[in-house]
């Protein structure tokens, strides 16, 4: 492998958006005097710096509004930056909608013509590829009807189909790696992969983040127009995760809540807290289970009154919202203590192994007749370092024999 | 896959070699208005597509179909003659008068829709100036290329009609027909990249294009003659009215299509005033190019 071959410079750009409240020559003439009450700057971009070596695939996160669009948008020339400069080489093709360009009066066919030529396909070129599209597309049998009759699922997957056969060097896409059925997804994930393999250079954006550590050999995350965090992209995710609880905490100070309302006031009893056994990485400030050892669960209950016939339960979510284990006192048929006051109580699932990834732990105590009393929903966060010997949900002791 | 890599390979090798290019950004002054030229020049084939595609789409699921953009010039041919040259005599006063009026709406068309629907055409293809990178003058231009295609139907019409009453003939006096054309395309394109990205920030612009239109329509002599005006005004007006690069096209188109046997009388250095205004043309082209080029930047965020 030669050295690595820069194909995209980002330096020190900024990009600031002036949100103008009106929009009529008349509200701007009225308003001429005072200008400056009516519009607001925004930074979307602040100071970045990036240099996108050809044949990498680039992932692109962080909270909505963070940039990362602009940033893409601004690599592909759509947007100027306010300061800074882009400069890229090679041929570029920029996804950033499915279908831009398409006219619903034409036919399959000559969207096909049109669409491969917004992104750069000469005639004779396009010539050489429309059976292949059309073929990659499934839709062979419609595609000189015109477009408005489509599904919109024929409608995605022609024009993916014409996306991921025009042959860029740099392709930018937004959000639409996959489309279509499950079936067509494969395909769609297929192709970038021989992308990949082929040495072209991809930036997407997106909020898929499995797609992140998936495809990606580098991630930046970005927060607020700045980069925060560019590197191996498990450690993006994380980085990104922890990102939106310090974002939640920003937006629940900026609203200024009293201070009684962010410890809600509870009547009977409630969660208090979560904590997760395991080791505090204190660069990313999470805390690390190992993927063989159990995992050990203590939830902290406060009680007003005394509780007495009560139960409580657990469980622990991947980021996707499914729940991977989770257990309660009426399935394990223990007795609970009556109490009042604090107490803490300890769920150990001994012989779970968990995959590596995020996780998230929420709990809830009931009452009588398994009433719910309060809930404390992803109390913690922890992390399981990746197995070195298997991927997916579960991890394993893998072993091959011959 | 056993030369993917090998591709891969070859790709970074390639890649190295390029010269970088700026994102977006053109140059300024020369540089970049050659630039932008050069962009369009490599992007023409797409240029010529969308123009089909504008064509294609307009009248798509009529049964006369383009037959459609003919009916609203021969029904102003129509209106005038009956209305301006029967009912008002002005067919007395002008010979020939139906090939009169339909020369001077032909080539007036020509500019009406190139500004018409250049001032629009950044707006009305938003969604594409927002998610794909091309040289945006390409959006304009476009419409100059339907509105060229609705020229030549218009104008072979035209020519009928002229052979058939010999109000045209071979000679010099063609060239004036040539240069009416190119007058009209150079202004129109100059004020369609102008007003097309004014009117990105002011949507007010393309209701103010209409009515402005309008009064030019009436400001050149199209259904009366240019001495009508002389006659009446004030001699420094005369000239100011006609200096009006329209105007002069609009002479110019009906000194070759009309004027060879119908006694029309041109102004004074009718070629001289063409060229002056053809070279204040490619100025203000230069100018509105390089406004655009100013504006553009936004585009993406402002549509």
């Amino acid at each position: 492998m030669s050295p690595a071959t820069p194909i995209v410079r980002v330096q020190d750009v900024s990009k600031r958006f002036v949100l103008h409240k009106e929009k009529s020559l008349k509200e701007r003439v009225l308003s001429a005097g005072r200008n400056s009450a009516f519009r607001e700057d925004f930074w979307a971009l602040r100071n970045v710096d990036l240099e996108i070596d050809s044949g990498s695939t680039v992932g692109l996160i962080g909270p909505n509004g963070s940039g990362k669009s602009t940033l893409l948008k601004t690599i592909g020339g759509i947007i100027q930056p306010t300061s800074g400069s882009v400069v890229r080489r090679g041929r570029m093709a920029a996804l950033l909608e499915l279908g831009a360009g398409f006219h619903a009066d034409l036919t399959g066919r000559e969207n096909v013509y049109l669409n491969a030529s917004i992104l750069g396909l000469s005639r004779t070129q396009t010539d050489r590829y429309f059976d292949d599209i059309v073929d990659f597309s499934g839709i062979a049998e419609f595609i000189d009807t015109q477009v408005k009759f489509y599904s919109s699922g024929m409608y995605v997957r022609l024009a993916f189909a014409v996306a991921v056969h025009v042959d860029p060097d740099l392709l930018l896409v937004d959000e639409v790696l996959a489309v279509g059925d499950e079936a067509f997804q494969k395909k769609c994930l297929d192709k970038i992969a021989s992308f990949q393999a082929e040495g072209r250079t991809i930036v997407l954006v997106t909020h898929t983040l499995n797609q992140i550590t998936d495809l990606c050999s580098r991630a930046l995350v970005l927060a607020r127009g700045n980069v925060m965090f560019d590197g191996d992209p498990t450690d993006a995710v994380s980085v990104l995760r922890s990102g939106f609880q310090t974002t939640i905490d920003a937006d629940a100070a900026n609203a200024e809540r009293p201070a009684q309302a962010a410890t809600p006031a509870f009547d009977i009893a409630r969660v208090r807290s979560i904590v997760v056994d395991g080791e505090h990485d204190r660069s990313t400030d999470q805390v690390v289970v190992a993927p063989d050892r159990p995992l050990t669960i203590d939830v902290e209950l406060d009680a007003k009154t005394q509780l007495d016939d009560w139960g409580i339960g657990v469980h622990v979510d991947n980021p996707f919202g499914q729940v991977v284990v989770g257990t309660h006192t009426d399935m394990l048929k223990v007795p609970t203590p009556s109490f009042q006051g604090s107490r803490t109580v300890r769920f150990t699932f001994s012989d779970v192994r968990l995959g590596g990834g995020e996780y998230r732990v929420t709990s809830a105590l009931f009452g009588r007749g398994g009433q719910e009393i309060h809930r404390l929903t992803e109390g913690a966060t922890f992390t399981v370092r990746p197995n070195s010997s298997s991927y997916g949900p579960i991890g394993a002791a893998a072993a091959i024999q011959f | 896959m056993p030369d993917a890599s090998a591709v891969a390979n070859e790709r970074a090798e390639r890649l190295a070699t390029e010269p970088w290019q700026h994102a977006g950004a053109n140059g300024s002054g020369l540089v970049g208005f050659a630039n932008t030229v050069r962009d369009i020049w490599v992007q023409r084939e797409l240029l010529g597509m969308l123009t089909k595609r504008e064509l294609k789409a307009r009248y798509k699921d009529s049964s006369l179909g383009f037959l459609w953009s003919l009916a609203r010039p021969l029904t102003q041919l129509f209106i005038y003659y009956v209305v301006l040259g029967t009912f008002l005599g002005n067919a007395k006063a002008i010979d020939n008068f139906a090939i009169y009026i339909f020369s001077g709406l032909t080539i007036f068309t020509v500019f009406q829709e190139i500004v018409g629907a250049g001032t629009a055409s950044i707006v009305v293809n938003a969604g594409l100036v927002k998610k794909v990178y091309l040289p945006r003058e390409i959006f304009t231009l476009s419409s100059v290329g339907s509105s060229l295609f609705n020229f030549l139907i218009q104008f072979a019409i035209l020519l009928v009609a002229a052979l058939a009453l010999q109000t045209v003939a071979f000679g010099w006096d063609l060239l004036y027909g040539v240069g009416a054309l190119v007058l009209t395309i150079v202004y129109a394109v100059a004020l369609a990249l102008l007003l097309g990205a004014l009117n990105v920030y002011l949507r007010d612009v393309q209701y103010l294009v209409e009515v402005v239109l309008m009064l030019a329509m009436w400001g050149s002599p199209i259904v009366y003659s240019w001495t009508q005006v002389a006659d009446r005004v004030p001699g420094w007006l005369t000239e100011i009215y006609l200096n009006n690069p329209v105007t002069i096209a609009v002479i110019g188109f009906q000194q070759a299509m009309w004027g060879e046997t119908s006694h029309g009388t041109t102004p004074d250095h009718l070629a001289t005033r063409m060229l002056v205004a053809l070279v204040v043309g490619l100025v203000l082209l230069f100018v509105s190019q390089r406004v655009f080029s100013r504006l553009q930047g936004n585009f993406a965020q402002e549509l």
